[in-house]
């Protein structure tokens, strides 16, 4: 019989389950997990992936689940025309990054306004900016429409970047809240130091605060970016065809394919809308995102830590 | 001298702010109320402009009692909603605690949990939808075989066929509160801990007893968070009848008015009542 320590038996018992979560049966299991939601979280994104790839065949055939047969690179040649991936993309970055950086620009001379002066009413006022987050803006779209109409601005760039400019475009009292939290964390003896040199309010906003707010700039924008190129609802309302999305266009899908490749009364394989073009088309509308993702994703994942938007 | 400063002050806050407050007043404030007196009109566009006819409730007499459609699509979003809130705060809590763990790779799993938030909008999330890409195989015959349906009061087992399908989908909405719990948790004072496991609390107790109540706050805003990114979502139902009202000439803007006031109020409730919970939980302590 192999006699074994108290001291070991604890040292084993420490090692496999551990104090203060160090131990590795803790740590695997956290990773278990980790991989597994990661997995379901991923799931959609390798169903898109490998669908895109499958021709009519491998459709059908009821063996091939997860690896097409080749790469058949004419579902995404089909969806490209479809989407008219060129234009809508040159659109859609115009619609996506002039707002987020006017709603980003007005989000920071309004959220340092916030913080910095004392004005009678800023509780009121500032409850106010957090309500306009919670309001849809299915309620305000229709005044909003009918002004923009008035005006003949509908169709145009311009409905979407007044409300930006003046912090009501989407989720404003979001970047607002952002700004805001992240000016009160600076500390003010540089302003007053300006101050006293006879700088005006500003130029010491402009020429102090705004380099030190750089990573509060950088989340605005690319959380506003995001959003306004996700947007649908809007710009389908606003926009109204003149200037295109490529999510707008990916909801159009199946109308446009049809009007594109009328579907064949003898029916020809490949000539008919199947769900690895549709997924094509999908992916299509995501890549500029996901390239834009993987250069700016450490932005994204710690922009609440750097913003401190949860508070003190 | 002192009241002239601040008077100064008040002025520079305002050259600051102002173009906040003459936006709210035209794009937020203006629009909100005049919906709400459209909401009591029947609206018709004609050539010469805008036609309102005053017509009191019957819009919303109309929408309520008279429009099933609508009626249906209100009562569900509210039960999903309600079921949905819940869940995704509470995945996204459970997440953030395990990547709130030293381990390695702790940025790549991140880095995945928080893809879908930048990439997911209506139509991309529909075609991945219809094309079943959002359910995990397997789910769909759980549901079919424990015949859900028949044993359970129709709405009970529709809500857990939805959340069992839509899976994927809560997944893919909780990146931003799983953000918000992160960085609540980081901020947790590790010395406490370590006094609790030296009293012999195990990370169980720790966990109720500790990170719970120091993340309550959080838990309020991720439900706020979590019901307001719902309820303006493309593919939620009542969206589509509002949008699909205001053009259909039959409705009209008027109409469609009423529907967002009403759709307004139920999210209100919505809001008021997660709102409400979490704060009782936090007197009861």
């Amino acid at each position: 019989m192999i006699w074994v320590s108290r001291g070991t038996v604890d040292k084993v018992k420490r090692i496999v389950w551990g104090l203060g979560g160090e131990g590795l049966v803790f740590k695997l299991l956290v990773y278990f997990l980790l991989t597994l939601i990661g997995f379901v979280y991923l799931y959609p994104m390798f169903y898109m992936v490998t669908y895109s790839f499958m021709d009519t065949e491998d459709l059908i055939d009821p063996l091939v689940t997860w690896i097409p047969s080749g790469l058949y690179w004419d579902n995404f040649a089909k969806a490209i025309r479809v989407i008219d991936f060129h234009r809508t993309l040159w659109q859609n970055i115009l619609v996506s990054f002039l707002p987020a950086a006017i709603q980003t620009v007005s989000a920071a001379v309004i959220g340092y306004g916030f913080a910095r002066f004392r004005i009678p009413g800023k509780p009121v006022l500032f409850a106010l900016v957090l309500a306009t987050f919670i309001i849809p803006p299915q309620i305000t779209m229709i005044p909003q429409f009918l002004m923009f109409r008035e005006l003949g601005l509908i169709g145009s760039i311009f409905s979407y970047l007044i409300p930006a400019a003046l912090g009501q475009g989407f989720k404003s009292g979001l970047f607002i809240l952002i700004f805001y939290q992240f000016f009160r964390t600076i500390p003010k003896a540089l302003e007053e130091a300006a101050q006293i040199d006879g700088a005006g309010a500003f130029r010491v906003f402009a020429t102090i605060c705004v380099p030190m707010a750089v990573p509060a700039f950088i989340i605005s924008f690319l959380f506003s970016m995001v959003w306004y190129w996700n947007e649908t609802t809007l710009a389908a309302l606003y926009l109204d065809g003149q200037l295109k999305t490529l999510p707008l266009q990916l909801q159009n899908f199946a109308a446009a394919f049809q009007k594109m490749f009328p579907a064949d009364p003898n029916y020809q394989t490949g000539q008919n809308l199947n769900e690895a073009i549709l997924m094509a088309g999908t992916l299509l509308s995501m890549i500029p995102l996901l390239v834009v993702y993987f250069f700016t994703q450490r932005w994204f994942v710690e922009s609440i830590e750097r913003t401190g938007i949860t508070g003190e | 001298m002192r009241i002239r400063y601040r008077r100064r002050e008040a002025l520079t806050g305002l050259s600051f702010i102002g173009i906040w407050i003459v936006g709210f007043l035209i794009f937020t404030c203006y629009p909100l109320f005049r919906t709400l007196w459209l909401s009591f009109n029947n609206v018709r566009i004609t050539a010469e402009g805008i036609r309102t006819e005053f017509v009191g409730w019957k819009n919303y007499n109309d929408a309520i009692f008279l429009d099933p459609q609508f009626g249906d699509a209100v009562v569900t979003y509210f039960a999903e909603t309600l079921a949905i809130v819940p869940v995704i705060v509470a995945f996204a809590l459970i997440v953030a605690l395990l990547l709130n763990e030293r381990l390695r790779g702790r940025g790549l799993f991140r880095t995945i949990y928080f893809l879908p938030v930048v990439i997911t909008s209506g139509p991309v999330l529909k075609q991945l939808m219809d094309q079943g890409a959002t359910t995990l195989p397997g789910i769909r015959d759980i549901i079919e075989m424990s015949r859900l349906e028949e044993t359970l009061p129709e709405l009970l087992a529709d809500l857990i066929t939805y959340l069992l399908t839509s899976f994927i989908t809560i997944l893919w909405f909780s990146g931003v509160q799983m953000l918000i719990f992160l960085a609540g948790l980081q901020k947790l004072d590790a010395s406490l801990y370590e006094a609790a496991s030296i009293d012999g609390a195990s990370r169980w107790e720790s966990f109720w007893k500790l990170t719970l109540p120091a993340i309550n706050p959080m838990i309020v805003v991720n439900m706020v968070y979590t019901v307001v990114m719902q309820s303006v979502f493309l593919l939620n139902p009542v969206i589509e009848l509002i949008q699909k009202a205001m053009h259909d000439p039959k409705y009209g803007m008027g109409y469609s008015a009423a529907l967002a006031w009403i759709y307004f109020l139920v999210m209100l409730v919505l809001l008021a009542l997660f709102v409400f919970i979490a704060r009782q939980r936090e007197s009861n302590r």
